[in-house]
Formats: structure tokens, sequence, C-alpha cells
């Protein structure tokens, strides 16, 4: 039964149908993307990273945040394969994966990942970011296999 | 240390209307399905809907997702009386087994002598449930997930069965044979939305939806609804049935699960678990019991790997091991005796979520009820003690154990 699908390559879903929206926790984490800069949130007082971005560091309480830059690169930490674009149905292969991410240990993201056929993907798959302008001007980050 | 209201209340009635494949109820409304549950949840209990004097919700009050239960609405139109308790836990579906737990601490301070707990579920062509994370617009926390297709349940779930997979070599084998076997007891229930035996191949060539999971794997959607009644052991004793008493429950859970699913932060081992160990080693606190006491697991199935994982949280198997008990055959229920197979605890003989119905888990609630009363359709023999769970999903998730009278 666990016979491999062959599904082919893996895609990013179309950026002009992905929409955001930021509060002042989270917006410097998308500021930074626009700049094609990965960061995470971290606390300026313990040093924890936290994702997604909230008011309290979850392990000493402070509010004071840093925004270090990240290599960019990341292991895949887990993934599915989806075979409908959610907007349309379409038929649209691609693989959200949830990546933790170099430099920023507890800090994971979820993207789609591109770069290799959707039965190549792995857990432990190394990846680098790849950057997708969406609505609004905002660029989110996508992965691609190393 | 046992808990202090252990075996101090009871449900004492349940009530459904039928089951109708999503979007077939229509034009009945949330309203009046709720008021048809509740109804006959109060001539099962053998009393007036003018005593019913609580509403202990859960789901945030939700009835299905996007619709709510307004406490003033439904005495509008049932006519009751006064209420002096009306509560809810937050979150979703996996209060809905604390639901119970909190009728419970209603009872206990005499805020009402009879409390119901509700939902109702009904989705129009325009509120497809499946894809309700992906309709909402996506607030700033979502927009750190929904950007990334994941849109569905079953997207979310697939993510934590995959590690499953990869940390323990768990099957999807092992899938199969959990909606095979709750499938299995289906056959002779009038109400159940899927009844006919679903073969090894059937399930094989069910569509994969978000692979490593089928079509077969995700629950079905339906319409419809549930209601049971809980009130104190004394007024239990006066009402038509055998009260199910309330050994133990609990809601809640722990940091490293949190959100889940919608956040994905969850460090190892518990992505791939079921969130429900706190809440499991609660009510085993609670009760001195273990799974192995268990005489029937209601197991919250809205995708078959969740039942895997529940089976580890709980102890019915250690953590990593429940592939090759579910492959052992021991989620079966064998007619023939009205015990489990290969020494395990049947789970899922009202044939759950995933071919029964799906009434965001009220239905697990009703089984448990009926088998401590001795009335269940696929009668457990001897059925002393029934475990219900509600979630897993975002906290709170919730345990349940009734116990029979
Ligand atoms: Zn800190």
């Amino acid at each position: 039964m666990s016979k491999t699908i062959s599904y082919g390559p893996a895609r990013l879903l179309p950026g002009e149908q992905i929409r955001i929206s930021t509060n002042p926790d989270t917006e410097p984490f998308w500021q930074a993307a626009k700049e094609h800069r990965l960061t995470a949130c971290q606390c300026a007082r313990c040093g924890h990273f936290r994702m997604p971005p909230t008011p309290y560091c979850p392990e000493c309480s402070s509010t004071e945040k840093v925004w270090p830059t990240l290599p960019g690169t990341g292991t895949v930490f887990s993934y599915v394969v989806c075979n409908k674009n959610p907007k349309n149905g379409e038929d649209f292969i691609y693989v959200p994966v949830v990546v933790d991410l170099d430099g920023a240990p507890g800090a994971r993201l979820n993207a789609n990942v591109t770069g290799c056929d959707a039965e190549d993907v792995h857990i432990g798959m190394k990846v680098t970011v790849e950057w997708t302008d969406i609505q609004d001007g905002w660029v989110l980050p996508n992965f691609r296999k190393v | 240390m046992a808990w202090a209201h252990q075996d101090k209340t009871a449900i004492v009635g349940v009530g459904a209307t039928d089951y109708y494949v999503r979007g077939k109820s229509w034009p009945r409304t949330i309203n009046d399905m709720a008021g048809e549950a509740i109804l006959k949840a109060c001539a099962d209990a053998g009393i007036s809907i003018k005593d019913v004097d609580g509403f202990s919700y859960y789901s945030t009050a939700g009835a299905g997702y996007l619709d709510k239960f307004d406490t003033a609405s439904l005495m509008e139109t049932l006519g009751m009386p006064h209420v002096s308790f009306s509560a809810t836990l937050t979150s979703g579906g996996g209060g809905c087994v604390g639901a119970i737990g909190l009728a419970t601490a209603g009872l206990m301070n005499e805020d009402c002598k009879y409390a119901v707990t509700v939902m109702a579920l009904q989705q129009l062509p325009q509120h497809r449930l499946g894809v309700v994370f992906g309709a909402a617009a996506p607030s700033p926390e979502n927009s750190f997930l929904q950007p990334s297709g994941l849109v569905g349940p079953g997207h979310l779930m697939s993510v934590l069965a995959r590690r499953h997979m990869h940390l323990y070599g768990t099957t999807q084998d092992a899938f199969g044979e959990i909606v095979m076997a709750t499938r299995a007891n289906t056959h002779n229930r009038p109400k159940a939305v899927r009844k006919a035996p679903l073969t090894r191949e059937e399930y094989e060539t069910s569509p994969m939806l978000a692979d490593p999971l089928r079509r077969l794997d995700f629950c079905l959607e339906t319409d419809g609804a549930v209601a049971v009644i809980t009130t104190t052991m004394d007024r239990a004793k006066d009402c038509r049935h055998k009260p199910a008493i309330v050994h133990a429950c609990a809601h809640g859970g722990q940091r490293e699960w949190g959100r889940a699913f919608a956040w994905m932060g969850m460090p190892d081992p518990h992505f791939a678990s079921s969130g429900h160990k706190f809440t499991a080693d609660r009510i085993w606190a609670q009760s001195g019991l273990s799974a192995k006491d268990m005489d029937v697991a209601l197991l919250y199935d809205h995708f078959s790997p969740m039942v895997l994982m529940q089976l580890e949280d709980y102890g019915f198997c250690e953590k990593g091991e429940g592939n090759d008990y579910v492959l052992g055959g021991k989620i079966r229920y064998d007619a023939a005796t009205g015990r489990g197979v290969n020494g395990g605890v049947p789970v899922n003989t009202h044939g759950g979520n995933l071919n029964e119905a799906y009434i965001i888990g009220m239905t697990h609630v009703v089984e448990a009820v009926e088998q401590v009363r001795g009335t269940a359709i696929n009668q457990v023999t001897d059925c002393e003690f029934a475990l219900a769970s509600g979630g897993p999903a975002s906290l709170p998730v919730s345990s349940l154990i009734l116990r029979n009278a």
C-alpha cells in the first residue's frame, strides 16, 4: 500500500492569490521579508525564539524583541503533498512544508517547497529560502530544495 | 487523588436528529434541529424541558463552525422558564466531552438542576466546513499558516501523520485498518451514513486528498443535532434509564501542544501526537484507572491517524506502537462475544465520525452512554467503563469516563 505516487514537480502556490495581514507584533517579520531578509522573532532579554511573533516571550515574559538576520536555510520537519489549488480547486501539485529554521532553534515556518518532484520531498531535507511576491506588495518566504 | 466530583453526576438523557449528508438538512434550521435533539433528550430522561435550567456548551457555543447557539433564543423557542447556568468551553470540538465536566461544575455549584449539552451542525453550500480555514481572511496569526496552502483540517492533520510515519514507521495500512475496523460496526445501525462494509481494495483506491491521507481517512461531513442531559446522582435515580455516571472528566492540555496544527510549533514527541496526554493523565489520576480498565473507547476520529495517536496518548499501547497495535486487530469489536479482539479494547463501536456521523464529537458521548446503560446496538458485554474523547484540536481537548450504575 505504500507505493509512491508520481506527482511531478512541486510548485509554489501563485503569489497573486495569496494575502496576509499584519499587526504590530508581526509586522517586522514581513517588513524584513520585503527586503528578502529572513528573520524570526527573538527575545531581546533571554534569546528565546518564537514564531509566529507574539507580544510576550513565553520563557521570561519580556516584550522586548530583536529580529536577527537568519542564514535563510532550514530543514523540512514535516510536510504534506496536496494536489488541488485551494483557491479554485484545479489540479495543482504543491507541498506545504514545516521548516525548522537554521539559526533560530525552536522557530518554524510553514511554506511551500519547490525545486524537486513532490514525491522526493522528505523529512530532513535541506532547503533554502525563495521569495514570492504576493498581494499588496508583501513578500512571502517559500523554500527551494538545496 | 480521586476527583472530588467522582460519581456525583450522571448523563440521564440523550437525543439526536437523523444524520443528514452535508447540506441535506435544509430547509430545517439549526435551532429546529437543536430543539429536536434537546426535546428528545428530555423525553429520554423522563423530564420536561421546563425542568432544564442549565446550558453547558463547548466550541465557544458554536453550532458547527459558523452558527452560534444563544441561550436566550433557545429558551424563547423551547419555553424554558428560567436558566441559572449558561457557560461554554472555548475553542472547538476538542471540548466536546469536557462539556460534561462543565455541566458537573454547574450542578455541583448548585447553579442548576439539569444541564443540557447540545451540538448542531448544518452546512449550506456557501459554508463548506472542510475549507473553513481557507475561507477566512487570514488573521495576522493565520498569515503564518494559510499562505502555505494548508487550508483544511485534513491538510493540517496529514502533516502530523507524516511526522508519525517518519518517527515510528507507522504505515498507511494502519490508517486503513482504523477505517475498515470501525466501518464494520455500522452495517446494523439504521442512522449511520456509511453502512456498506469496506474492503482493503476500496480503501486503497480512495482518492489521495492530502498525501498520506485518503478521502476515507477524513470523517464524514454531516448535518444534524445531538443533545445530552446531565444531572446530579440523586435526581438521576428518578430518571427513566440507568444513569451513565460521570466517573472522571478533564479538559485542557499543555503548552507544547497549544494551538497544535494551527501553529505547527510543537516539539517532538508532541508534534506526532493527539495532544491528549495531559487530559488522559488527568482522568487516570482522577479515577485510579488506566486504559486496560476501559471496556470500550469512543475516540474522536475526525481523521483516522488521530485514533492511532490517541491510542498511544491514553496508554492503550506505548508511544510509537500504535501501528502494530492497530494492525494486530486490537481496535475491533467482536459481535459474537461482545468483546475486543486479541486482547484489545473495542474502539468506536458506533462507527465514529468516519462512518456513522460527524456531529463534532457528540455521537461519541451518546455511544458511551448507551454502552454503560447496556443498550448499545453493538453492546460490549458487561460494559462498566466507557472512555470518550474530544479533539484532537487546539486546546482545550477533553477526556471523559462514564461508569455503569
Ligand atoms: Zn525571553
